[in-house]
């Protein structure tokens, strides 16, 4: 029991801490600047819309891991992404995907676009003509 | 303080005057009875009663003068104005004694234990009051009966019923909040076993910063209730006039200014206490703060136009009630966990449904009255496609859809979770592809609106005006794309966009003095007779021109350093040496910090020294940041302390963030163009003539 306790103690104590941390930043830059990019947009599965790359749970930290060892072992970017989803589900993605529950997501800013142009160009057409006015 | 304890006496005045009330306040569910006579438990019971005699008087408020205004009954149409006096002295009563409670550590007020301590510094003793659900709750109502009492005292002016009827509409709205409150979350609720200590607040939230950024969200979402209650009001009367218009404005523009202030002290929050240098997250409470900021950049607008020309009437109150509905769901939102999870929700769901009740109360009902009554009102005045008035309505247009697309972005993930399939999140990349892109149009047009002579106009010619600036902006961003090697065509049209619209806006006053044209002193003459509006609207759009250059300019360019150092090492970002002197243990008034201290050198030279601490509070078994930052006012050095590992050695993360002051000071700018707008000549006539 007392050992339950110190062992909970210390992930309370050892939780917070950063992002990115020297240790895990690999030595080759490209893959590194691969993994930022990929980190980027990829959500922290316990916070509030923050990407792994700028959170500091150690949920964040083994995600960023895994990304890197994804990326050592010679995946590509995709490949990442698809790992990480396989596992974690769509959730995971910053950028939703588009399939077909989402289609509206993607599409509703612009057709609400036209939509309201529309309205707007009826409404100046609509007008009693200026010369009546004055 | 005079005038304070005058009106706590007033409020004990009350207290008398309203004997038969007590019985209804007994009769109240959650009326815990204090079992122990310790400290000044009855300063707290006053507070709880004035917040019940608060809810009749706003009741009385939200009725009576209704009647009264439909029966032109000039007593019943006054009662408005002492109910809204009135309900401003008892909140101001209940607010302060829950701040006594927490200033004297009273732990027999459970809101008290489960937000402060005794350790705790006294500025967070205050701040903690609305650093909880409840105390939040009771900060927007105070506000609320503050604008209130503003209306009944300072709007002489306004018409009888009209006035009669925006008081009753806001006394609705204090009704449901105060019934909220006392219902469902008491503040004053009363421990019947008094801990020694309290639980303490949550360490992020102890900041100067915090004792700022809610009371001025809340003074804007607050804000945007008075131009609801004006356009509810104007539909029960069935007449829309430019009188109405410049009503509505000033309050608007109040509103608008607070909440710009709020946003931009909230961006700065974030960027200085989470240690990694972010400034906006697409978080949904940022959101539901963005959204009513939009529809209520919208609504300023679209009220000029029905103040100066009588058109787009039915519109604009239309906007007035989709803006205050908005800034209730950004009330509520943050506080309720509706957003984190769908579940959160229900763990109280008193206060889910009350709040829902609320929001569809306020909106539907307003909708509704809307429907039934615009075909009432006089339909505006006609104006050309190319004319001032159309420039407005795009920018109407593109800020509404604007808006849309944040709350569907905000929103639609809990949608998807309803339905139940799947479980979706929508970050910073989606908001890129889609918010980024219809806002630009309007970074573009709001430059040529301004040149644009209202109800007809030709566009070739105002174009033509606008040649200077944009030859400017082209060259800024040839030249960035140049030294950039062609590698950012992106950030350098960015940029350019950013020199458009403040070379654009200064352009604005430039042709109005024509300036070059006409000998100097004329120009400077015709700058002193030029109406203040004008310098609002200049600052309003250059400081949003320079948000938009330092968002373009940090996105891109900005360094950071990660990296393992110990005593002594030295590391480099941009062109500066950074040393890393000590570390050491500094013990704070309820944490103990790490502090680490830097060196900051410029080719070689030490010209400043920046702290950085990393804060444990035992209380809570938490950390919080306090990050180094030094800025010159052109771009910042940003250095947060992490961790020692095993070695002895520390996680520092450093950022070299160039433009970035400007992100907030261009937000500071734009709020002071709405108050220089505030003090125009026609606002300060409109109220006294």
């Amino acid at each position: 029991m007392k050992r339950l306790i110190i062992f909970l103690f210390l992930i309370i104590m050892e939780s917070p801490s950063f992002a990115v941390l020297p240790n895990e930043i690999l030595k080759n830059p490209e893959l590194e600047t691969r993994a930022r990019s990929i980190s980027q947009n990829l959500r922290c599965l316990v916070c509030q819309n923050q990407s792994i790359d700028d959170s500091d749970a150690s949920l964040a930290k083994d995600l960023r891991v895994i990304v890197r060892e994804r990326l050592t072992a010679g995946d590509s970017d995709e490949q990442v992404f698809n790992y990480v989803v396989a596992r974690y589900g769509n959730f995971v993605l910053l950028q939703p995907p588009v399939q077909s529950d989402t289609m509206i997501l993607w599409a509703a800013p612009f057709i609400l676009m036209v939509v309201a142009l529309g309205l707007a160009i009826n409404y100046l057409r609509k007008q009693p003509t200026m010369d009546e006015e004055t | 303080m005079d005038r304070n304890s005058g009106k706590i006496k007033q409020g004990f005045g009350c207290q008398n005057a309203a004997a038969p009330i007590t019985r209804i306040a007994q009769a109240l569910p959650p009326m815990p009875l204090s079992t122990h006579g310790k400290r000044n438990i009855m300063i707290v019971e006053i507070g709880h009663f004035a917040l019940l005699l608060a809810l009749m008087t706003s009741i009385i408020q939200a009725t009576l003068p209704l009647y009264g205004a439909h029966r032109q009954d000039r007593a019943l149409m006054q009662l408005a104005s002492v109910c809204g006096v009135a309900s401003l002295i008892l909140v101001t009563l209940a607010f302060s004694s829950l701040i006594y409670a927490f200033v004297t550590d009273d732990f027999s007020v459970k809101l008290v234990v489960g937000s402060s301590q005794l350790a705790k510094p006294l500025i967070y003793k205050i701040t903690g009051v609305w650093a909880n659900h409840e105390g939040s709750m009771l900060l927007w109502v105070l506000i609320l009966v503050i604008f209130a009492a503003a209306i009944s005292l300072f709007g002489v002016n306004l018409p009888s019923p009209l006035k009669a009827r925006v008081l009753a509409v806001q006394g609705m709205i204090a009704t449901a909040f105060l019934a909220f409150l006392v219902f469902t979350s008491n503040p004053f609720e009363i421990l019947a076993v008094v801990p020694p200590d309290g639980n303490g607040m949550n360490p992020l939230l102890q900041d100067p910063g915090l004792a700022v950024h809610p009371p001025c969200l809340y003074m804007g979402y607050v804000g945007f209730s008075v131009a609801f209650s004006f356009a509810v009001a104007a539909l029960i009367e069935g007449k829309v006039d430019a009188t109405w218009a410049r009503w509505v404005r000033p309050w608007v523009l109040i509103a608008w200014c607070f909440l710009t202030l709020g946003i931009t002290l909230g961006s700065f929050w974030a960027y200085y206490i989470l240690g990694w240098g972010g400034w906006w997250f697409w978080d949904p409470v940022e959101n539901v703060s963005l959204m009513p900021w939009l529809a209520g950049t919208a609504l300023l607008h679209s009220a000029l136009v029905v103040e100066r020309r009588h058109a787009l009437v039915s519109w604009t109150i239309l906007l007035a009630i989709l803006t205050f509905s908005l800034s209730l769901i950004g009330t509520f939102v943050v506080r309720s966990g509706v957003l984190t999870s769908v579940h959160s929700f229900a763990t109280d769901p008193a206060r889910g449904s009350f709040i829902l009740l609320i929001i569809s109360l306020a909106t539907g009902g307003a909708l509704l009255l809307y429907a039934l009554r615009i075909p009432t009102v006089r339909q505006g005045a006609p104006f050309a496609a190319i004319s001032r008035e159309s420039s407005l309505l795009l920018n109407n247009v593109l800020l509404v859809v604007a808006t849309a697309t944040v709350f569907i972005g905000t929103f639609y993930p809990l949608l998807i979770d309803l339905i139940g399939k799947d479980k979706i999140s929508i970050g910073a990349p989606y908001y890129n592809r889609t918010f980024i892109p219809l806002f630009i149009p309007l970074l573009i047009a709001m430059v040529i609106g301004p040149f644009l002579k209202w109800k007809r106009d030709d566009l070739w010619p105002a174009l033509q005006k606008l040649k200077s600036p944009l030859v400017v902006a082209l060259i800024v961003a040839f030249v960035v794309a140049v030294f950039s090697f062609g590698n950012k065509i992106l950030s350098a049209s960015a940029i350019g966009l950013s020199v458009w619209i403040v070379a654009g806006s200064f352009w604005v006053l430039a042709k109005r003095a024509k300036l070059g044209s006409v000998p100097a002193a004329q120009s400077m003459a015709i700058l002193k007779s030029t109406p203040r509006a004008y310098f609002g609207l200049l600052f309003a759009h250059v400081g949003l021109g320079l948000v938009v250059g330092a968002i373009a300019t940090v996105t891109t360019w900005q360094q950071e350093n990660i990296l393992a150092m110990k005593q002594g090492d030295q590391t480099t970002i941009s062109s500066y040496g950074i040393k890393l002197n000590k570390i050491e243990q500094v013990p704070g008034p309820n944490y103990t910090a790490e502090r680490g201290t830097f060196e900051l050198s410029s080719a070689g030279n030490v010209f400043t020294v920046l702290i950085a601490e990393r804060r444990f509070y035992p209380l809570q078994q938490s950390l919080s940041n306090q990050t180094g930052i030094r800025t010159n006012l052109i771009s910042n050095i940003y250095i947060a302390l992490g961790e020692a590992d095993a070695n002895g050695a520390w996680t520092v993360r450093i950022y070299y963030h160039p433009m970035a002051p400007w992100l907030w000071i261009g937000g500071f700018i734009m709020a002071f163009g709405g108050f220089i707008s505030l003090s125009d000549r026609r606002f300060r006539v409109g109220a006294h003539a």
